[in-house]
């Protein structure tokens, strides 16, 4: 059947910033849908409010709304554009509930639009619990015994039927926000409480626990002719209990036999058809009971996921791609296979490698978060590896995870040196005791270190039906381990000259060991061990991803490293042309302050690269992203970013240059590695070196006559004090070179510097702690751009609204700027064409500066792309990074006559993932915490502000009742603000803070303190009695009434302000 | 970790592994099999015998053995290759590891060699012979022994796996008369036991035969519907089945007896209607290949394994094709225009692999009941 010729133009919803549970995979879904909708010849308008996106490019669609993802916004884009159809199955949870949310407000039908792809019946039997279970049972399908509550009472009853163990899920929540495990039972009422809360329709799903159960999940499409195909199988290493987003998953199954795997096949396809999936991909979840393969249906996804992102670049099956052409029409067998070309769409891939997917976790920037594992989803990203065998893969997928590992232990790091003593120590001591204690403990509770414990038992001699029992990890995975183990102690007693050396060495490889591991394994250096693999010619050959087995010849040049003897690269379809090729390193696993921005970046050399008739390579590891779809580059290598898997490319390709500068953190740290092997295309190792090493680059900004805040550094307590001293409080204090403000904090006396250096040493042991200046109450403006070595394009500025102090990365930003005197403009403006110009800047750099009495300082210069690119490549219509990429092979500024005419403010604003992590004080400071950003654009800066925070998700009241709370730092700057507030709402405060603006002649209401009466703090939060609170942080002290009040503000939902200055922009 | 296991292909192709199973030599076709899962079937399937088989995907053993997913009472392939051989198992049904039950049948396995090498070199130059050797390491013997061992081309390998004592035609040949059902005589080529329970499934009773049963014979047991099986190797070699495949069409102008073929069973109706079958350059054998049915217009994926294939060109027109594989284009299914005769060259029986196609068992069952 051809493509429908009754639709002209179909609106794709986006999925808004990235947060925990629905990250850039959305991403790289809509933008296969929009190019494959393209290719088909429809207009196609798109809605996002996520500028950080490729999909949010200009020639993505037809027309790009960065709009906030509301209904109200939704309804004006569809009233203006009258499209045809909407495909709302790409842009995750949020753009289903708003297809759902449209057809419910009438609008759908109002516009005579259509949804494809998903109708709102199959959305609402996939998506409501309840409807799904019911719908379950229909067709003879188990699901766990379960109830429904809608209130507390209900909660109870259901929870005494069933009996515990027993788990708690919210419905229409985002990645399992605010379910549990409940196995105590005096715990129950508060995780039902909270799950009531978290569910916007307030409705819960009570049921009993499969926890220990093991999970699968497989990836369905569907066509309109009812064909139906698996694209992948998953089975997840952790079993039931963990989110699958948080779980170490494994494709394909390996623990089921094949009647097992068609009986899950043939439910898949009668639970599609029966939610009445009519096109399109979706992802349906498994528990089978272990002992007698009991199988219950869990859960279905009825849209492209993050699994389905997962299972495309585990198979090279690209699903979203195929999932829009399904929606306009197309059968399965009529469109091709792209990586084979000669054979249809209509099969099911077959691979023969192992893809390990491991999550990323940034515990570290959430230290007093609970950081067990359970149904609500914690993890801010993830890595994906590839190897001929489960352990090879493991391995790869572990350094990949950049959390300074190499591998599966046996590298010197984490408990490896612990467990090499105790294992010489007496099995009955205390400490081994102890420690095999700790162990269990850490195998029992699911927690993001338990794969590194169960090689921890193992070598402590649990076995491996122990470690199976404690942890409930199918043994088969934990055999697997322990022949890791194994093969660590041979390559210990390995002579490394010896023949049999060659061998051990080779098979070591194939199990994914490091270099640096068997360096370490056998006393050498990783730099000993790849010069003797290179002479011993063991060496990496790279497999392609062919969906296919190798039946049939591939095109499609996708391919992963392991050691065997054909390495398909040398002869491969797609050879490298005459033209010259160019690898780009790609930034690896999502984690907070290394996001989809540099991905975006990265995606942007590889098109322009190609635009200049070069070829493109990308190296990269995280699966969520576009640059990883195969369609993005000439040639992909689905890789870790470690020195030896990137040399190992550099060796096998060549290229002509490499480009570091785009990549954040992960790349840069390459180069030293790199940069004698490769040409670094751009900006020079050394200049960038001499951004980060603060004395170098302090005498540079002297030379050139620029300032910067006065600092210092410390490697004791005694020396910091002494430096602090000197430059006076408060100051900054932070360890050096890393990225996302990691561990920073601003000290206002001698015991902050002394409770920091404490913890710091932990940190990173090397390096000096570094003390600067802290300008308290400068305004701080963010400057990219654009450098050839002889001009610099300067992009407008971007004055930061939350005040100095504040991590850049968590503050919004406007630009153009609206507090800054035109001449302080023009005067950062020379500063950053003289930095850019005299440090050798080719490509992007980005500055930040803090202005405070008409001083400008500068705070930090990073000549690489930064967090901002895309934003302001969004905000003035020019590709900065595309730009910087050709600037890198030869182009000069001039040949692209840049210009803009910005007539609009812009604003980002940044979304903050606390909901995730229970404990922890909703409050920003120098460390970075937000995990995606929002744009929003208008002709006034308060409109654009106000906007940016609709599309944040900050729901700011227009009247009603609000709750103040200031820190007496703050108080006497608030008042004109408070009374501006005061016209517009009622005002409810602290004791404190009423009296003090009842001083001011503000009519307040008081509210008692926590426990200090019946309309206390928590009353009024609580029943939703104000719905604004403005709260300014006084300091570190933990579980304050100013804690409660952020925690219960976020937890109920309350939009929190917590600096002056968003206050400030906030109000007219 | 020594190795301890060699494999030679036919063109001096040497690969040094790890032996697993049986301490053997032996020689046979290599071909390679993408199904994720499903060893268990894939050893027991007698259509494999004569052939050594490589399977595709690595991890091969991770679920053991249990015997209830057999499809035949032993295993036929000659040897077995896989890139790892999983030291463990693990699954509730499991009752013995797979190396153990390669050694019961005297079947040598090897692991720890580039595989997806081997699956690209079959695909470039074809399929070819291979020897698998745990015990004799010297290229020359083994090269020898390689040679003279015959190719499957015009061979009768049916003789071979019907020639046991324990072929299912006994265990099957005893089923009393069930009530009123249907009765369907299978003729076992190397019979796959879930096509006995499939047919079984849909109501029917079932009596086995052996490939060289003579056609009055069959008739003598008054049988409502005949199955021609699946079985190994080049169907021209099987000349008994053809001559009966011709039987059977030509019986049809008297008398409405309807018959399924299916693999080397559909061949052989090929043959006997006069069509030629055609060697595959490296046949097909997996559980993915999508079939359409032409006149549906539906796609069914589908179970392969087979080498040689109905040459459509020389289909008589008193055929018409029903199916049709979309990655090749080759002949899946056809039908008698005339006659009650239907043949499938995959298999709709799964086993493993996909579903399917199991409503093909319920469309014959239909045919048969037509006829009340």
């Amino acid at each position: 059947m051809p493509k429908r010729t009754d639709l002209e133009k179909i609106l794709v919803i986006g999925s808004g910033p990235i947060i925990i549970g629905q990250a850039c995979e959305f991403d790289y879904s809509g933008s296969q849908a929009l190019k494959a909708l393209k290719e088909e010849g429809y207009k196609t308008i798109l809605v996002n409010s996520n500028p950080a996106t490729i999909m949010t490019d200009p020639e993505m669609a037809t027309k790009v709304y960065i709009e906030p993802l509301t209904v109200e916004y939704l309804e004006k884009i569809i009233k203006k554009e009258r499209p045809d159809a909407i495909l709302p199955t790409l842009g995750g949870q949020t753009a289903l509930n708003l297809a759902v949310e449209l057809h419910e407000k009438g609008i759908l039908e109002k516009y005579n639009v259509e949804l494809i792809g998903a109708n709102v019946e199959s959305i609402k039997k996939a998506e409501s619990r309840e409807m799904f279970k019911k719908l379950m049972k229909e067709i003879g399908i188990e699901t766990p015994k379960s109830g429904i509550a809608r209130n507390l009472e209900e909660a109870r009853k259901i929870a005494k039927r069933i009996g515990l163990p027993l788990i708690i899920r919210p419905a229409f929540t985002l990645g399992g926000t605010g379910g549990a495990v409940v196995e105590k039972e005096d715990e129950f009422s508060y995780f039902a409480k909270k799950a009531l809360e978290a569910s916007p329709v307030s409705e819960i799903l009570i049921e009993e626990s499969v926890v220990g159960w093991k999970e699968f999940e497989l990836e369905v499409m569907r066509d309109k002719k009812d064909n139906c195909v698996v694209i992948c199988s998953i089975e997840n290493l952790d079993p039931m209990g963990v989110h699958t987003g948080d779980s170490i998953t494994v494709a394909p199954a390996q623990t089921l036999t094949d009647k097992e795997y068609q009986e899950l096949r043939n439910l898949s396809f009668k639970i599609i058809r029966a939610v009445g999936v009519d096109t399109g991909g979706s992802n349906i979840q498994f528990a089978v009971n272990p002992e007698n393969g009991k199988i219950y249906a869990i859960e279905m996804n009825p849209r492209v996921s993050r699994s389905s992102a997962l299972a495309s670049k585990a198979t090279g099956f690209p699903i979203a791609k195929i999932a829009a052409k399904l929606a306009v029409g197309y059968t399965l067998d009529e469109i091709p296979n792209d990586i084979t070309k000669k054979t249809p769409a209509s099969f099911e891939p077959v691979i023969d490698y192992v893809v390990v997917k491991i999550p990323r976790f940034n515990f570290e920037k959430f230290l007093e978060a609970d950081q067990r594992l359970n149904s609500s989803m914690k993890s801010v990203g993830e890595v994906l590896s590839f190897g001929r065998t489960f352990k090879e893969a493991l391995q790869k997928a572990i350094r990949s995870l950049e959390i300074g590992r190499f591998g599966l232990g046996g590298d010197g790091m984490g408990q490896t040196k612990r467990v090499e003593k105790l294992r010489m120590a007496n099995r009955k001591s205390r400490m081994v005791r102890d420690f095999l204690k700790e162990i269990k403990e850490k195998l029992k509770l699911p927690n993001c270190d338990r794969i590194f414990n169960i090689k921890y038992g193992l070598q402590m001699g649990l076995t491996v039906e122990e470690i199976s029992k404690i942890s409930k990890i199918d043994k088969w995975f934990i055999n697997q381990i322990k022949e890791i183990v194994e093969m660590e102690e041979r390559i210990k007693k390995c002579k490394v000259q010896s023949v049999k050396c060659k061998e051990i060495l080779k098979e070591a490889k194939q199990y994914g060991f490091s270099d640096y591991q068997i360096g370490y394994l056998t006393k050498r250096s990783e730099k000993e061990i790849r010069n003797l693999r290179k002479k011993l010619k063991i060496l990496p050959t790279y497999k392609s991803v062919d969906t296919c087995s190798a039946e049939f010849e591939s095109y499609t040049p996708y391919f992963y490293s392991t050691y065997e003897e054909e390495n398909e690269i040398s002869n491969h379809s797609v050879t490298q042309s005459l033209s010259r090729s160019v690898l780009i390193i790609g930034g690896g696993p999502n984690r907070i302050g290394q996001g989809i921005e540099f991905d975006y970046c990265i995606c942007h050399a590889s098109f322009a690269l190609r635009e200049e008739g070069f070829f493109s390579i990308i190296v990269n590891s995280n699966p969520e992203t576009v640059s990883t779809d195969y369609d993005t580059s000439d040639r992909l290598y689905f890789e870790p970013l470690t020195p030896e898997d990137v040399l190992n490319i550099i060796e096998t390709e060549k290229p002509y240059g490499v480009i570091v500068q785009l990549g954040g953190q992960t790349p840069l740290n390459l180069t030293k590695h790199i940069k004698k092997k490769a040409r670094i295309l751009g900006t020079q190792p050394e200049a960038i070196d001499l951004a980060e090493d603060r004395i170098k680059f302090s005498k540079f900004l002297k030379k050139i006559n620029v300032k910067n805040p006065e600092w210092g550094k410390a490697r004791s307590i005694e020396e910091a004090l002494r430096v602090c001293k000197k430059i006076g409080y408060p100051v900054i204090l932070r360890p050096s070179y890393v990225l996302g403000g990691r561990a920073m904090e601003i000290a206002y006396e001698d015991e902050d510097v002394e409770r920091y250096l404490e913890r710091a040493t932990e940190v990173n042991p090397e390096h000096p702690v570094l003390i600067d200046k802290f300008l308290e109450n400068a305004i701080e403006v963010d400057v990219d751009a654009v450098c050839d070595g002889e001009s610099v394009f300067i992009a407008p500025l971007m004055e930061h609204i939350e005040e100095a102090g504040i991590h850049s990365g968590d503050s919004a930003c406007v630009t153009p700027p609206v507090s800054l005197l035109e001449k302080t403009i023009e005067d950062i403006k020379k500063i950053t064409e003289k930095i850019a110009l005299n440090l050798g800047v080719i490509g992007l750099i980005n500055l930040q500066f803090a202005v405070k009495n008409g001083k400008i300082y500068v705070l930090e210069v990073n000549p690489r792309a930064s967090r901002t690119v895309p934003f302001i490549s969004k905000a003035i219509g020019v590709p900065l990074a595309k730009i910087a990429t050709k600037i890198m092979i030869g182009k000069k500024l001039k040949d692209f006559n840049l210009k803009y005419n910005l007539k609009d403010y812009c604003v980002k604003e940044v979304v903050l993932p606390f909901i995730r992590f229970s404990g922890v004080d909703p409050v920003l400071g120098p460390e970075m915490k937000s995990t995606g950003e929002v744009m929003g654009r208008a002709k006034s800066f308060h409109k654009a502000y106000l906007k940016a925070q609709i599309a944040a998700g900050n729901r700011i009241p227009e009247k009603g009742n609000i709750l103040i709370s200031l820190s007496d730092r703050t108080k006497n700057e608030a008042v004109p603000i408070i009374k501006l507030y005061s016209k517009k709402y009622k005002i409810f405060a602290t004791p404190g803070t009423a009296k003090f603006l009842k001083r001011f002649g503000i009519k307040v209401r008081s509210v008692e303190k926590i426990g200090k009466g019946d309309f206390d703090v928590e009353h009024v939060i609580k029943n939703k009695i104000v719905s604004l609170i403005i709260n300014t942080p006084s300091g570190k002290k933990s579980y304050s009434d100013g804690y409660w009040i952020r925690r219960w503000a976020y937890e109920n939902q309350i939009p929190l302000i917590t600096t002056l200055s968003a206050c400030k922009a906030l109000i007219k | 970790m020594k190795k301890d296991a060699i494999l030679i292909l036919e063109d001096g192709s040497v690969f040094y592994g790890f032996g697993f199973g049986a301490k053997k030599t032996k020689v046979g076709e290599v071909v390679f099999n993408t199904a994720l899962t499903g060893y268990e079937e894939i050893l027991t399937d007698p259509s494999y015998c004569g052939q050594i088989v490589l399977m595709c995907y690595p991890h091969i053993g991770n679920y053991g053995i249990n015997f209830k997913d057999s499809e035949s009472y032993r295993i036929w392939v000659e040897g077995f290759i896989v890139r790892e051989y999983s030291k463990i198992y693990s699954n509730w049904k499991a009752k013995t590891s797979l190396d153990h039950f390669l050694k019961k049948y005297g079947v040598p396995g090897i692991e720890g060699i580039d595989t997806r090498k081997i699956v690209k070199k079959i695909r470039e130059k074809g399929s070819m012979k291979g020897i698998i050797s745990r015990d004799e390491f010297n290229i020359k013997t083994l090269m020898k022994k390689l040679k003279e061992t015959p190719s499957i081309k015009g061979r009768d390998l049916v003789s071979i796996v019907n020639r046991s004592p324990y072929s299912v035609f006994r265990r099957y040949r005893a089923t009393e008369r069930q009530s009123d059902r249907a009765t369907v005589a299978v003729i076992d080529f190397g019979v796959k036991l879930n096509i006995i329970r499939l047919l079984e499934k849909v109501g029917l009773r079932v009596i086995v035969l052996k490939g060289n049963t003579e056609l009055k014979e069959i008739l003598r047991l008054n049988p409502d519907g005949i199955l021609l099986s699946n079985g190994p190797g080049d169907p021209e070699g099987v000349t008994y089945g053809i001559k009966l495949a011709r039987e059977l069409i030509n019986y049809n102008k008297e008398k409405y007896l309807p018959v399924l073929g299916i693999c080397l069973g559909h061949q052989l109706i090929g043959l006997g209607s006069g069509a030629k079958t055609f060697k595959l350059k490296f046949g097909h054998h997996g559980g993915n290949h999508p079939v359409k049915d032409l006149k549906t217009g539906k796609i069914e994926i589908t179970v392969q394994n087979h080498n040689f294939c109905v040459d459509p060109e020389t289909l008589p027109s008193s055929f018409e094709i029903t199916h049709i594989n979309l990655n090749d284009k080759t002949l899946e299914g056809m039908k008698h225009k005339d006659f009650p005769i239907l043949s499938f060259q995959y298999h709709p029986e799964g086993s493993p692999g996909p579903h399917d196609s199991e409503y093909i068992f319920q469309e014959f069952k239909r045919l048969i009941e037509k006829d009340e």
